[in-house]
């Protein structure tokens, strides 16, 4: 993958460098401020961008804005954005730039090497990635939504793993039960929330987001 | 057509408000009757029990003239009541000192109460004297010609009523007074009585001045007290939180290095947990920045933070704001906190199901209403979040007002003057 990354802070532009190129990706720009990293974003057209939301000169949501404009001239431009927060609005104002090959994480999940890079390529094939405290602040605020009162404890742990972008296999391993309880979950799920059944991994998850997100 | 009636309507009840304020005369006389038996006895200790009580009575009517004047003719007169003692002997003492200050509310309005039953009587009774007058004038018109010879003399106001050209006069003249009774002396009886009250009750400049230092001396300490007690919080949270776990991580990180030579394998399960501690650290400093100074707030302003809030409320809320530019950080801040807390408090005691936000910036203050369908009963008194947005808001001259009726709906309004500075930076 050919990557941009914007980050102000040295050490973990560095490390994040490091890491993608240890996995065999290629850095093509690595940025500093947010005027850079729209530029970066419209001439290089990366296959994926990762994004710090705070960043010169103003230090406060430069690398989203960057972003959403950066979207909106190239529309579909995967972009995962890091930060040290997470921010349901946020969140809504990247998702209202199209929710294909979007990304909004915690900065710390960087820590786990190989599961950031799955990450990262979840978003650059098209695919949603949502950081859990995201998902779980969206579902707390819709909580009172009558249809979300409907699902059982389980069918909600289910739904926000299911808004952070993982696979019913995936799932199955994070909750300890089986594959088929799962999908049984997901339809049920699918079912209560009157959201239209779909086969195709991703399309679940934007089903999903755009419940969350309404 | 009904811009004369509306003004006919207005004219009666100036009239009639007029004649509420004479009943009060009445009432202010009986009080001056009393308060002379009080005064008298105010060496002995029947007086001084008494004392309290009749303050209170006096302040009653006095404030309730006060708020006739400002609600009928946009006459505000301020009062300024010194802080007392909360009961007994030395509440009645204070009282006693206050009253033989000639600087002090309570003695202004005692001297009040003793002068409204004959100057206030007079002036709201001015009217309805004309409105008298007119009808006598009418009267005479009718019987006059008569009357006269019966009853040797007979006047109306300067003519000598006797013959049917001086009656048509009266007549003419009592059917004069009457429009005017209503129409001109009653509004402007109101004002010249709004105006004497003033003259009467409200402070002098500094008294005003001394009540508002005594005020900001109160939220001053009131502000240093809460900022002291916030970077305690802050402290004990970093002390048992993140500094406690970078500690332990710091022993795991130790005793991994010692085993790396005798037991790679325990040492693979203590990096693990050093790493769950990192993450556990993070999230605890992210709750604590949280806390301080919410990031949303930073970086977009207090309209974007409020729109967040209602984003993660677990009520259905609804958000509208109008908001031209941004106020001071500090005012946004406490603005943020206060709102916070409200819907803290609409999600956990209510019982309600959806809450409505609004937040707008009016003739000089930033105004935020907060609404919700629960069961009401929100009472500054009862618990402790209300008061403390109240004594927050405080900090800024801002205040909180509570309509909460058993069963509800809940509207908590604040504001707090200020003024906008920044630009707009939101993109919503």
């Amino acid at each position: 993958m050919r990557v941009v990354l914007a980050e102000d802070h040295f050490l973990l532009r560095d490390g994040v460098t490091r890491l993608l190129q240890a996995f065999g990706h290629e850095v093509v720009a690595a940025v500093d401020n947010g005027p850079e990293l729209r530029r970066a974003l419209i001439d290089l057209k990366p296959d994926v961008a990762v994004v710090d939301v705070r960043l010169p000169p103003d230090f406060t949501d430069e690398g989203l804005r960057a972003a959403v404009s950066a979207r909106t001239e190239v529309p579909g431009l995967p972009i995962l954005l890091l930060s040290q927060y997470v921010e349901p609005l946020y969140a809504h104002e990247l998702l209202a730039t199209g929710s294909e090959g979007v990304g909004y994480v915690l900065k710390e999940r960087v820590s786990n090497g190989a599961e950031f890079i799955a990450t990262i390529a979840r978003v650059a094939g098209g695919g949603t990635a949502m950081d859990p405290e995201v998902v779980s602040k969206l579902v707390t605020g819709k909580s009172r939504d009558e249809p979300l009162n409907s699902l059982t404890p389980r069918e909600r742990e289910v739904l926000e793993c299911l808004a952070q972008g993982m696979s019913n296999a995936g799932i199955a391993e994070a909750l300890f039960v089986t594959e088929k309880a799962v999908a049984k979950h997901v339809s049920n799920i699918f079912m209560k929330l009157a959201l239209p059944p779909s086969e195709s991994a991703n399309r679940r998850v934007l089903a999903v987001l755009a419940y969350l997100d309404r | 057509m009904k811009s004369k009636r509306t003004r006919q309507a207005k004219a009666c009840k100036a009239f009639r408000r007029t004649l509420t304020l004479w009943v009060l005369s009445h009432r202010a006389f009986w009080l001056s009757m009393w308060l002379l038996t009080v005064s008298s006895m105010l060496r002995g200790p029947l007086g001084l029990k008494l004392l309290p009580g009749t303050v209170r009575q006096v302040r009653a009517l006095a404030d309730r003239q006060r708020a006739y004047a400002a609600q009928w003719t946009g006459v505000d007169i301020p009062a300024v009541y010194a802080e007392l003692p909360p009961t007994g002997a030395g509440q009645a003492k204070a009282l006693r000192a206050q009253l033989l200050d000639k600087g002090n509310q309570v003695h202004r309005d005692w001297r009040w109460a003793h002068i409204d039953a004959y100057a206030g009587g007079t002036i709201a009774a001015g009217p309805l004297v004309l409105l008298l007058t007119g009808v006598w004038g009418l009267w005479t018109a009718a019987v006059g010609t008569e009357l006269s010879t019966e009853w040797d003399s007979m006047w109306f106001l300067f003519i000598p009523v006797g013959d049917p050209a001086t009656a048509t006069l009266a007549g003419v003249l009592g059917a004069a007074c009457l429009p005017l009774s209503v129409f001109w002396a009653a509004p402007r009886a109101l004002k010249v009585h709004a105006r004497y009250l003033r003259t009467l009750l409200a402070p002098s400049e500094t008294e005003l001045l001394a009540a508002r230092v005594e005020h900001l001396k109160s939220t001053r300490t009131d502000a240093v007290d809460t900022q002291m007690s916030e970077i305690r919080r802050i402290e004990r949270d970093l002390h048992d939180g993140a500094q406690a776990r970078l500690v332990a991580m710091g022993m795991t990180l130790n005793a991994a290095e010692h085993l790396l030579e005798t037991e790679p394998e325990a040492v693979r399960d203590l990096l693990i947990e050093a790493r769950e501690s990192s993450t556990a650290a993070l999230k605890e400093l992210r709750d604590l920045v949280k806390g301080i100074h919410p990031p949303i707030l930073a970086d977009r302003g207090l309209a974007d933070a409020v729109r967040s809030l209602a984003m993660i409320s677990p009520l259905r809320t609804e958000v509208v704001i109008d908001l031209p530019a941004r106020p001071e950080p500090p005012v946004e801040s406490a603005m943020y906190f206060a709102v916070s807390e409200l819907l803290t408090n609409a999600a956990k005691h209510s019982e309600a199901e959806r809450c409505w936000i609004d937040l707008r910036y009016e003739a000089g203050a930033l105004r935020v209403s907060v609404a919700d369908d629960g069961q009401g009963g929100a009472d500054v008194s009862a618990g402790t979040g209300l008061l403390g947005v109240e004594r927050r808001l405080a900090h800024f001259d801002g205040v909180l007002a509570v309509s909460s009726p058993p069963g509800g709906p809940t509207l908590l309004t604040m504001e707090l003057p200020c003024e906008l500075s920044s630009p707009k930076t939101t993109s919503s």
